[in-house]
C-alpha cells in the first residue's frame, strides 16, 4: 500500500497547511484522488512576504559564487529525484516522453541561470566617463521581494523559467502556482534540500483570480512578474501595481526562454560617484 | 548695513545683461515643423518681478493630435529612412547649436525659472549640449550597447517634463529619443515654456526633418491628453509621484512603454571622520542647488551625533553668507521661488514642521518685496514621522536629524517610499562602499552631492520613479529589445 503526501505551501522554509483550512481536490484522469493540496489564503500570501522580506538582506549579500552553487545544487538534487517528478507529470496527464523533456529543461533552465549568476553583473554594469573628476559606476542590485505569478499550465519548466531569472539575481520570490499542480509543492522539496536559504522561495498554490490582486497590491512586494495572456487580469493587476510603483514584468501565460534580460528585469540600476584626488 | 541683507548684501549687483536675448511677444505651437495656432493663450511670468515675459499658445485635444500625427507622419516617413549615423548628425548639429546659443539660452531659463544666472550659465545649459553631443554618438551604435539584441525603435514617443530644469530636461528626454530612432511631442512645463520654444527654433534652424520633435505648451491637462494619446508607442515623464502614479494607471494594461523620473526625500549623511568643511559645502549644494527645486535634493540630512553641534553651526555660519535675489546676478546664489503656488506649498510644509515640534532657524535679513521668495531654511529637532521628513518639500528646506551608528543611518534614510538619491561623507573607504551598497537609492554621491553627466545613468527605485535616464541604461527606454 503508497503512503500518500500531504501536500502543504512552502512559506519561510516551511511547510505549513494554509491557515484557512481549504483545499484543492486534485484528481487524475480516473478520477482517484491525487491530493488534496492547500488552497492558500491571502493571509498565508502576506506571511509568505514576510518570509522574502526577512530573507531579502541575505540573500541580496550572498556572493555571486555562492548563489550560483546553490541553484546549481537544485538542479543536482532536481535530476536525483527525476522520477519523481516524471510520475507525477504523467499522473497530471502529460504523456512520459512529454514529461522526461519538461523534466530536463527544468534541469537546463537552473544549470543555464546558475552560471549567470558571477556574469551578468559585469555583462550589464557600467563605467562612466564623466566630464568632470569623479569616478563613477552603475550596477545592477536586485529590487528586493518579487511576486511571481507562474504560467496557468503545471509543467516544472514553467515554473522553473519564471523562478530562476528573478533568485538569480539575488531577489527572494513568493510564487503563486496553479492551483492543480503538486509538481510546484514537490519542487519545493527540492528547494528545501539544496541549500537555499530559508524565505528566498515560497510557493502558494491558489485561485489566481483570488490572489492575483493581492500580488499586486501587498505594499512590500517590489517587483511583480506576470504571465498572463489575459489583458483584463493584466491591467486590473497593473492598476493595483501602480501604488506603490511596482516593477511589472508581463509575459505570454507559458515556459519563458532561456534569456539574461530577464534577470535584469528584476534589477535596479544603482550609479555611484566618487571624486578622484589627494 | 545688516551683513544678511539679502536685497543689497556685501557685494555690488553683477547683473547678467538681457540686451542679446531674443523673444517673441507671443508663441505659437511648434506642431510638423511649422508655427501652429491655438484657440488660447497664457502668460508665462518672470517669478523674480512677477512681469509677464511673453503669452504661449495652450495645446487642447485637438493640438495634442495634430503633433502625434505629425510625430508618426515624420516616424513612418523621413525619419526611419535614414540612417543611424545621419540621425547622429542632427544630434551633433543641435549640440553645437546650442552651446554657440548657451548665454541666450542661460539668461532666458533665468528669467522664466527664476534660478540663479550661475547655475543656468554653468550647468543647466552646458549639460543640455552635452546630452545632445553624447547621445549623438550613440545613433549608429546602439546594437554594441545590447548584447544579443537587436535593438528598433519604438515610434512616437510623448514626454511631459517639469520646470525646475526645463531645458535639460528636454535634453534628457529628445537627446536619447532621437538618438534611438522615434519621433517626438513634448511638453514643457506651464510655468517654464521659454526655452522648449527657443530650442524648437533652434531645431529649425538645425533643419531637423518637419515632424520629429514637435513642442506644445499647456498645463496639466495638455499633458493628460498626450500621455492618454491612444497613438503613442512611449510615455516619458519627469514630475511628481502622484502624477508619476497616474500615468501608471493610464499605460496600465497597454502595450505603451514608461519612464517615470518622480520625487525624492534623499539622505545626505555625514560621519564624524568626513572632511567636516568640504561636507558642509556638499550639503548647502545638496539642499539650496535651484532654490532645493531638485527631485534628487538632499532634503534630509543625516548627521552622526558627535559632530552634530559643529556641523549646524558650521551650517548656519555657511547659510548667513548665501546671496537670495536676483537670478540674473552672478553672485546670486539662491533665486526666486518657481511660481506663486509652489511657495505656498514650501510655507505650508514649513509651517507643518513648526506645528510638528521641529525647531525652525531662519537667516536675518530681508527678502524682496516683489517677486516669490523663500530663505534658506533649517530645522532641527525633526522626527521620522514629521511631514517634513516625509514629504517632497522642494524648496531649500532641510531636516536635520542625528544617527549614531551606521546601521542607524542605513534604516532610517531608507525609511521612505522614496529611493531616488543618497549621500555619504567619511574618509573611510569602505564605510563608503557599505553604505551606497546598502542604501536604496539609484544615484549615490559620496563626498560629493548633485552631479550630473549624460553617461551616468540616473533615475530612482520605488516610489521614485521606473527606468533610468542618460548613459548606456537609459537608452534601453527609448528602444525595443
Amino acid at each position: 500500500m503508497t503512503i500518500k503526501k500531504t501536500y502543504k505551501l512552502f512559506i519561510g522554509g516551511k511547510f505549513p497547511r494554509t491557515e484557512s483550512g481549504r483545499v484543492i481536490e486534485v484528481r487524475g484522469k480516473d478520477g482517484a484522488l491525487l491530493a488534496n493540496m492547500s488552497q492558500a489564503s491571502r493571509k498565508d500570501f502576506r506571511e509568505a512576504v514576510v518570509a522574502a522580506r526577512k530573507a531579502s538582506a541575505g540573500w541580496a549579500k550572498a556572493t555571486a559564487y555562492l548563489r550560483g552553487q546553490i541553484i546549481y545544487r537544485i538542479a543536482e538534487i532536481l535530476d536525483g529525484r527525476g522520477e519523481q517528478f516524471v510520475s507525477e507529470l504523467v499522473s497530471h496527464g502529460l504523456r512520459e516522453n512529454k514529461a522526461r523533456k519538461d523534466l530536463a529543461q527544468a534541469i537546463d533552465l537552473l544549470v543555464y541561470y546558475a552560471g549567470w549568476s558571477d556574469k551578468y553583473q559585469a555583462v550589464f554594469s557600467s563605467v562612466n566617463p564623466v566630464a568632470s573628476s569623479h569616478f563613477n559606476f552603475s550596477a545592477p542590485q536586485p529590487n528586493g521581494v518579487v511576486g511571481i505569478i507562474a504560467p496557468g499550465r503545471g509543467s516544472l519548466s514553467e515554473l522553473v523559467s519564471t523562478l530562476a531569472p528573478v533568485i538569480v539575481g539575488g531577489n527572494c520570490a513568493v510564487v503563486l502556482s496553479p492551483q492543480d499542480a503538486t509538481t510546484a509543492i514537490s519542487f519545493s522539496e527540492v528547494l528545501a534540500t539544496s541549500d537555499v536559504p530559508a524565505g528566498v522561495v515560497n510557493i502558494l498554490t491558489g485561485e489566481r483570480d483570488e490572489l492575483g490582486l493581492e500580488f499586486a497590491k501587498h505594499m512590500d512586494v517590489n517587483a511583480l512578474m506576470l504571465c498572463s495572456s489575459d489583458s483584463d487580469e493584466t491591467r486590473a493587476l497593473e492598476l493595483e501595481a501602480a501604488e506603490n510603483l511596482k516593477r511589472v514584468s508581463v509575459h505570454p501565460n507559458k515556459s519563458l526562454k532561456e534569456d539574461p534580460y530577464l534577470i535584469t528585469d528584476f534589477q535596479e540600476v544603482k550609479t555611484t560617484w566618487h571624486p578622484v584626488g589627494v | 548695513m545688516n551683513p544678511h541683507d539679502f536685497t543689497s548684501g556685501d557685494y555690488a549687483p553683477a547683473p547678467e545683461s538681457s540686451d542679446h536675448i531674443s523673444l517673441k511677444k507671443s508663441y505659437d505651437l511648434f506642431i510638423g515643423g511649422k508655427w501652429v495656432k491655438a484657440a488660447s493663450k497664457f502668460d508665462t511670468i518672470n517669478p523674480a518681478t512677477g512681469k509677464v515675459i511673453a503669452e504661449v499658445s495652450s495645446a487642447g485635444k485637438k493640438e495634442v493630435n495634430q503633433a502625434v500625427k505629425a510625430a508618426r507622419k515624420a516616424y513612418d516617413g523621413e525619419w526611419s529612412s535614414i540612417s543611424g549615423a545621419e540621425r547622429g548628425k542632427y544630434l551633433f548639429r543641435i549640440a553645437r547649436l546650442l552651446q554657440e546659443r548657451a548665454r541666450e539660452f542661460a539668461v532666458i531659463e533665468s528669467m522664466d525659472g527664476g534660478k540663479p544666472i550661475r547655475e543656468s550659465r554653468d550647468i543647466d545649459v552646458p549639460l543640455a549640449a552635452a546630452h545632445f553631443f553624447y547621445h549623438a554618438g550613440w545613433a549608429d551604435k546602439l546594437e554594441y550597447a545590447f548584447p544579443g539584441k537587436k535593438p528598433k525603435p519604438l515610434g512616437v514617443v510623448g514626454q511631459v517634463i517639469p520646470w525646475n530644469f526645463p531645458l535639460l530636461m528636454a535634453a534628457w528626454k529628445i537627446a536619447p529619443a532621437l538618438a534611438c530612432g522615434n519621433t517626438v511631442v513634448l511638453k514643457p512645463a506651464e510655468t517654464t515654456p521659454l526655452t522648449a520654444l527657443k530650442l524648437a527654433e533652434l531645431l529649425e534652424d538645425a533643419e531637423l526633418p518637419a515632424g520629429v520633435v514637435n513642442i506644445i505648451t499647456g498645463d496639466g491637462e495638455t499633458g493628460q491628453a498626450l500621455v492618454e494619446h491612444s497613438d503613442i508607442d512611449k510615455v516619458a515623464f519627469t514630475g511628481s509621484t502622484a502624477v508619476g502614479k497616474s500615468i501608471r494607471r493610464t499605460v496600465a494594461g497597454t502595450d505603451k512603454r514608461y519612464t517615470l523620473e518622480l520625487g525624492g526625500k534623499a539622505a545626505n549623511i555625514i560621519f564624524e571622520d568626513a572632511p567636516i568643511n568640504e561636507a558642509v559645502e556638499g550639503i548647502i549644494n545638496g539642499i539650496f542647488f535651484n532654490q532645493g527645486h531638485v527631485c534628487c535634493a538632499g532634503s534630509r540630512l543625516f548627521v552622526q551625533e558627535s559632530i552634530a553641534d559643529k556641523v549646524i553651526r558650521k551650517l548656519k555660519k555657511r547659510i548667513g553668507t548665501l546671496k537670495v535675489g536676483d537670478p540674473l546676478d552672478k553672485n546670486t546664489d539662491i533665486g526666486a521661488i518657481n511660481s506663486a503656488e509652489q511657495l505656498a506649498r514650501i510655507k505650508a510644509l514649513v509651517n507643518a514642521g513648526e506645528k510638528e515640534g521641529a525647531c525652525i532657524w531662519q537667516p536675518e535679513g530681508r527678502l524682496p518685496r516683489k517677486g516669490n521668495w523663500f530663505k534658506p531654511t533649517l530645522f532641527t529637532d525633526c522626527a521620522q514621522s514629521h511631514r517634513i521628513v516625509q514629504e517632497e518639500i522642494f524648496g531649500p528646506v532641510l531636516a536635520i536629524q542625528t544617527f549614531r551608528t551606521p546601521q542607524e543611518a542605513i534604516e532610517k534614510a531608507n525609511n521612505t517610499p522614496y529611493g531616488l538619491s543618497g549621500g555619504v561623507w567619511t574618509d573611510k573607504g569602505s564605510k563608503i562602499f557599505k553604505m551606497t551598497t546598502s542604501l536604496n537609492a539609484g544615484v549615490v554621491w559620496a563626498n560629493t552631492y548633485n552631479k550630473f553627466d549624460p553617461t551616468s545613468p540616473f533615475g530612482g527605485y520605488k516610489e521614485s520613479g521606473i527606468g533610468r535616464e542618460g548613459g548606456l541604461h537609459g537608452l534601453s527606454a527609448y528602444l525595443n529589445l
